[in-house]
């Protein structure tokens, strides 16, 4: 039953336009500093420049698909966390909301609240920590990093005192959330996202018209809109090219047509607009931020007819998915009636995201292809799962 | 813009393909279109470049594999016993072909319109295992169709580059398949315990005390 | 700024990209710089910007919330006699990575609202398995497991040391006062509820029993004449 095919040898060792030099084969490996992760991309290098990249990934496979067909679906949850281990709580809300569109289940306002602010708090930690780690790759030694890490701790914070752990939170459940708001959250919460458009405004004047930034990244990698479309891109990275696709506004899962927010667009598709559109989509969390901790209702924050144990949604399949904050990332369900799901697919965004890597970088010098992987953002665990 | 009337226009526009709406019994309310293997390529075209459709996003792509059931029938079979011609009723059990099925969730970005669900089924789960690929139409199957190569073992002819993606090279074999069977390469799990336990005894003899 | 435009200038560099030019090249770099200097010197003077402590001679102060790995409940002095676990095996089948495991005993002991019931012979959690999903808390009918808040677990051995037994795993209810003392007081609310329904059955029982064997007749002499 072997269908295996040989290992194909894709990457020249000449080329014609190369003229008299020879091509180097560069191997970035999956121990780097500066690839996010166990990544590794094989490069074609004429001298400097990138004539042909492949980028190889697996490393951090845990073969997440087959290990959830034998658990429940409630025990697959914590593995859900360990997807995108940066922003736990938006992979809880898309498998979330998986279920529950595959077992029809309904979910309460307080509920819903709460997954907006939450899910908003992630999207701005993750932006402030791909904006560090981007000019980290950069140079930046570090210093926009620590900056953005310092909010990331008061919201890790405020996650611990909600969830009980900083980074794998597995809060969402079936129906709503795990507990409720404890005594205080919201006051600290509010006292927080007050302070955020001065810390913005901070970051945005560490770096926004620094010129060493803006040499290195105006021009490169850009991306055009109809090959983002076609290649499946998503999030940030689209909207940075131009064509307004915001899950937020497209689905309005949840509760998102309640706030009033913009979707901010690029228009050249390069490494600077990604970099900027960032910088402004933290802008429009904290908007969303300011308006969902307003009008939060009091209320129940379960269904509950869901049951925790012996949760046996009937057959079918269900295709759910979220505006996380590195693109689509959507869960395909297909139940046959037992307690453990008999397909089980995660729609990885950053996987999907990758399928324009070696285009941008074509022509481009190899400290680009930091830059431009950089900007692409990807976390290796939702990249293998 | 329901899935029937999505079914009729490829109908129309293209000649001899056969169509079959899958539904889906569950509250998402999202029904498949089955479309055959041979006119695949034509269909997603034309998905993908009609003006009052244009799915130009192809958000997921993923396997599934239905192993060959079991089915047990009755049948009336005309028998001798004692001497005398009957009719008994036999049960004769058999097996399906399985196949592998390949799912692909379509968007459109332009027009903002939701999920059409295709599917595509192998013809059984051994050899016949060949399907078009869609990535000369919708570039995002790149990756995900070698995914399901790696993981499910479906050959899709037409892909620029198929070969593994997230297993090594050299493996062998198809992990999500459900009748896969792991490798017996156990170390000594210092602390384990169950069947866990089991396999480490049969491969070491147990170090320390547990 | 004008050092630096000649040595770009000697070096051949060529600089292609639109900048918004307010009116110095090299302001942009100068505004970064000024807010990491307005950064580094205010660590000096304001608590805010100082986000560092020196651990682990100072410590944050926890949150009440935290959790790491769960620990049995027992409550009063006596660690056997007062453990809560009944050994229903609810934690270790919902455990998504299957890290406990529970071997029943074959007498039985009172639990914590005074209901005979079956105690774990054996209960462990193989550590470095667990992964502090809090699963088995949130299934668990008895209040028997929760989850502990202590992170300064190296041991030398990773072989035995990270399978927790029964002794080690069992703490004391002050201990879980202390560390979440919340939702241990709900849970003390809960199980004294518990237990006074328990003692009134039994008390209803108990008087019932009584008044039911007056009404039996006397019994009869055994005629041991003969």
């Amino acid at each position: 039953m072997s269908t295996a095919t040989e290992p194909v040898r894709i990457l020249p060792t000449t080329s014609a336009d190369a003229g008299d030099s020879q091509l180097l084969e560069l191997s970035m490996g999956p121990q780097h500093p500066s690839t996010h992760g166990v990544f590794r991309m094989d490069v074609v290098l004429d001298g400097e420049r990138v004539m042909k990249l492949k980028p190889v990934f697996g490393y951090l496979h845990r073969n997440h698909e087959k290990i959830a067909e034998h658990e429940t679906y409630l025990g697959s949850m914590p593995y859900t966390d360990r997807l995108d281990y940066i922003c736990s709580l938006t992979n809880n809300w898309a498998y979330a909301l998986a279920v529950e569109k595959l077992a029809g289940i309904q979910v309460p306002e307080r509920a819903e609240y709460i997954r907006v602010i939450t899910a908003e708090l992630t999207r701005f930690l993750n932006h402030g920590a791909l904006i560090g780690f981007l000019t980290q790759d950069m140079g930046a030694s570090g210093t926009p990093l620590m900056y953005a890490f310092r909010e990331r701790e008061t919201i890790l914070d405020l996650f611990e005192s909600l969830t009980g752990a900083r980074m794998m939170c597995n809060y969402m459940r079936f129906g709503g959330c795990r507990v409720d708001l404890p005594a205080g959250w919201l006051d600290q919460a509010r006292k927080f996202v007050a302070s955020l458009p001065r810390f913005l405004d901070e970051f945005e004047r560490l770096l926004a018209s620094n010129e060493i930034l803006m040499a290195r990244t105006q021009g490169v990698g850009v991306l055009s809109k109809e090959f983002a479309v076609n290649a499946g891109v998503t999030g940030p990275i689209l909207r940075a090219s131009g064509v307004n696709y915001d899950l937020r506004k497209v689905d309005k899962y949840g509760i998102y047509d309640r706030f009033a927010f913009k979707i901010p667009l690029g228009e050249h598709g390069d490494t600077y607009d990604r970099y900027m559109i960032r910088l402004l989509e933290m802008r429009e969390s904290v908007k969303i931020l300011n308006q969902a901790l307003k009008d939060i209702p009091d209320g129940p924050i379960i269904d509950p007819k869901t049951k925790i144990r012996g949760f046996k949604p009937k057959p079918g399949e269900a295709y759910g998915r979220i505006e996380s904050p590195k693109g689509e990332l959507g869960f395909y369900l297909v139940s046959d009636g037992t307690a453990n799901p008999y397909r089980y697919r995660v729609r990885s965004c950053c996987m999907m995201n990758l399928t324009v890597l070696e285009q941008l970088c074509i022509g481009h010098n190899v400290a680009d292809v930091v830059v431009i992987l950089g900007s692409i953002d990807i976390v290796m665990g939702e990249v293998d799962r | 813009m329901t899935l029937e009337t999505i079914k009729s226009e490829i109908e129309a526009k293209i000649p001899g393909c056969v169509l079959e709406i899958v539904p889906n019994p569950s509250p998402s309310g999202q029904h498949s279109l089955r479309i055959d293997p041979a006119h695949a390529v034509a269909i997603a075209t034309f998905l993908r470049d009609a003006d009052e459709l244009q799915f130009d996003y192809c958000s997921n792509v993923t396997g599934i594999d239905w192993p060959g059931k079991e089915i047990s029938e009755k049948v009336k079979v005309k028998k001798v016993v004692d001497g005398v011609e009957q009719e008994v009723e036999e049960v004769r059990k058999s097996t399906t072909i399985g196949y592998l099925e390949v799912v692909y969730h379509l968007f459109s970005m332009e027009k903002k319109l939701g999920p059409v669900i295709l599917r595509m089924r192998t013809e059984d789960r051994a050899e016949r295992v060949h399907l078009p690929s869609l990535t000369p139409v919708w570039q995002s199957a790149e990756f995900q169709e070698r995914e399901i190569f790696d993981l499910y073992g479906v050959i899709f002819d037409g892909h620029p580059d198929l070969r593994r993606i997230l297993m090594w090279d050299g493996f062998k074999d198809h992990p999500m398949r459900k009748d896969y069977v792991e490798p017996d390469d156990y170390e000594y799990e210092p602390t384990a315990h169950d069947e866990v336990l089991e396999r480490t005894r049969q491969h070491r003899t147990v170090m320390g005390a547990l | 700024m004008l050092v630096i435009l000649s040595v770009a200038k000697n070096l051949g560099i060529v600089w292609n990209f639109e900048v918004e030019v307010d009116s110095v090249f090299g302001e942009g770099i100068l505004k970064g710089l000024a807010e990491t200097a307005r950064n580094f010197l205010g660590s000096y003077v304001s608590k805010k910007r100082l986000t560092t402590v020196q651990y682990p001679e100072e410590r944050l102060p926890q949150i009440e919330a935290y959790r790491n790995f769960p620990f049995l409940v027992y409550d009063g002095e006596d660690w056997q006699q007062g453990l809560r676990c009944v050994s229903c095996f609810i934690c270790e089948k919902e455990c998504p990575p299957k890290c406990i495991f529970i071997e029943k005993s074959t007498d039985k002991k009172p639990d914590a609202v005074g209901k005979l019931q079956f105690y774990p012979k054996v209960f462990n959690i193989d550590v470095s398995v667990c992964m502090s999903c809090q699963i088995c808390v949130e299934v668990c009918p008895f209040d028997a497991i929760k989850m502990d808040t202590d992170y300064e677990l190296s041991t030398t051995n990773r072989f035995s040391a990270l399978l927790w037994d029964k002794h080690h795993l069992a703490k004391s209810n002050e201990h879980y006062h202390k560390i979440h003392p919340t939702e241990a007081a709900v849970v003390d609310a809960q199980l004294a509820a518990e237990r006074a329904k328990v003692a009134a059955k039994a008390k209803a029982a108990a008087e019932a029993k009584p008044a039911a064997a007056p009404a039996a007749p006397p019994p009869v002499p055994a005629a041991s004449e003969k």
